[in-house]
């Protein structure tokens, strides 16, 4: 049966990547799982799937991959978040660039190695009609894609003041990373699936 | 009261969370099973982590797997290479600091693993090696690099599929690892008696 990971990079079954990946079993079967653990978790707890599917989308919006936005995008549509689709492609597009970049403030031997570039914000237009709880989560997400060297503890906050409880943190910076490990994953597999035809 | 690294090294950091992890008086079930070792219960990462135990455990066996199923594919060095190289573009010191002590004991080339901390990605390595962080960094890239270059010049080195295959999978698992370990909490040099 083909897997997230498999709709994503396009591998049909018995193909040479498919083959590549079931001589994983077990990275294979979790990958997937880690995907279920987010986006249809045992408990929902109180991060709603509407939003799970809202950051998602503007995670692999801004990064820049077609198929997994459009795969998130229809998942944010099947949970009712229609409403958001438009405001998030208004972030997507203020947000979108290249990365990692970032300043090394706390460690000051690297300094030198300091690279500038977007502090994205979510626009004070938008924020009203997507809400501060999401609108701090996407303002997070971005700095967590992009300029992850200047994580804080500040940075941080900002998603408790608006209303996030601290499990539902630890839920959204694992859903946010675990993107980034899915866009890669991808990514790569994609190049690997042109090299074995 | 510690201090936070001045930089990436191969010694042995403490971190520490900027949110509170779950006490033990408050696992369940779910929650030790989560941990997949129990002994983690100790270590404020995944005693945090641990407050979405679900999504804890299938991390936790993703990343198992990536890195200690040796079952032909990348040698263990070469993915803690990989991993330590993504860590070093991201900024994650920490993840540096364990990785790097990794590649080091699995390649015993101690000297080579300090020219990547010190020097970065683009210090001088020998060819399988340069080849192996040259792929690393495309795809760390946002959005990724990695292109049919990489693979042909992989497998001029002699690399089959599944060593590929093995990279792409431990460079992507730090992607991930580097940012939950960076946003959630701080390395700090280890706190000397006084």
């Amino acid at each position: 049966m083909s897997d997230v990971i498999d709709i994503l990079t396009g591998v049909d079954e018995g193909s040479p990547v498919d083959r590549l990946r079931r001589r994983r079993p077990v990275t294979r079967e979790h990958a997937q799982g880690s995907w279920e653990a987010l986006f249809q978790p045992q408990v929902l707890g109180t991060v709603p799937l509407k939003d799970r599917y809202a950051l998602a989308l503007f995670v692999t919006g801004v990064s820049g991959d077609k198929a997994a936005s459009g795969f998130y995008r229809a998942g944010l549509l099947r949970e009712g978040g229609g409403h958001w689709a438009a405001l998030i492609d208004q972030a997507i597009e203020a947000g979108t660039t290249r990365g990692p970049y970032g300043r090394y403030d706390t460690q000051e031997s690297l300094a030198a190695e300091s690279v500038e570039g977007l502090h994205f914000r979510v626009a004070e237009t938008l924020r009203p009609r997507l809400g501060e709880r999401l609108s701090a989560a996407l303002d997070q997400a971005h700095l967590l894609v992009f300029r992850p060297r200047e994580s804080s503890q500040a940075a941080l906050k900002t998603l408790t003041d608006a209303g996030w409880s601290v499990t539902d943190v630890v839920t959204l910076s694992q859903l946010v990373a675990f993107l980034t490990f899915q866009l890669r994953v991808i990514a790569g597999l994609r190049i690997l699936k042109e090299a074995t035809r | 009261m510690s201090k936070r690294p001045k930089g990436f090294t191969q010694s042995q950091l403490s971190w520490s969370p900027w949110l509170a992890p779950l006490s033990e008086t408050e696992f369940t079930e779910q929650h030790w099973e989560a941990l997949v070792e129990r002994s983690r219960a100790k270590n404020p990462y995944f005693a945090l982590l641990a407050r979405d135990p679900q999504t804890l455990r299938e991390r936790t066996k993703t990343d198992n797997d990536i890195f200690y199923n040796t079952d032909g594919g990348l040698p263990r060095a070469e993915r803690e290479l990989a991993a330590t190289a993504v860590s070093r573009i991201n900024g994650c010191v920490l993840c540096a600091s364990v990785h790097s002590r990794f590649a080091s004991q699995h390649s015993g080339r101690g000297e080579d693993v300090q020219r990547l901390l010190d020097r970065g990605v683009k210090g001088e390595q020998d060819p399988r090696w340069r080849a192996l962080i040259d792929a690393a960094e495309a795809l760390t890239q946002t959005p990724p690099r990695f292109e049919a270059s990489h693979v042909e010049r992989l497998r001029e080195l002699g690399m089959d599929d599944l060593a590929v295959a093995d990279l792409i999978h431990a460079t992507a698992f730090f992607q991930w690892a580097n940012r939950l370990m960076l946003t959630i909490g701080e390395p700090l040099e280890p706190s000397r008696p006084a």
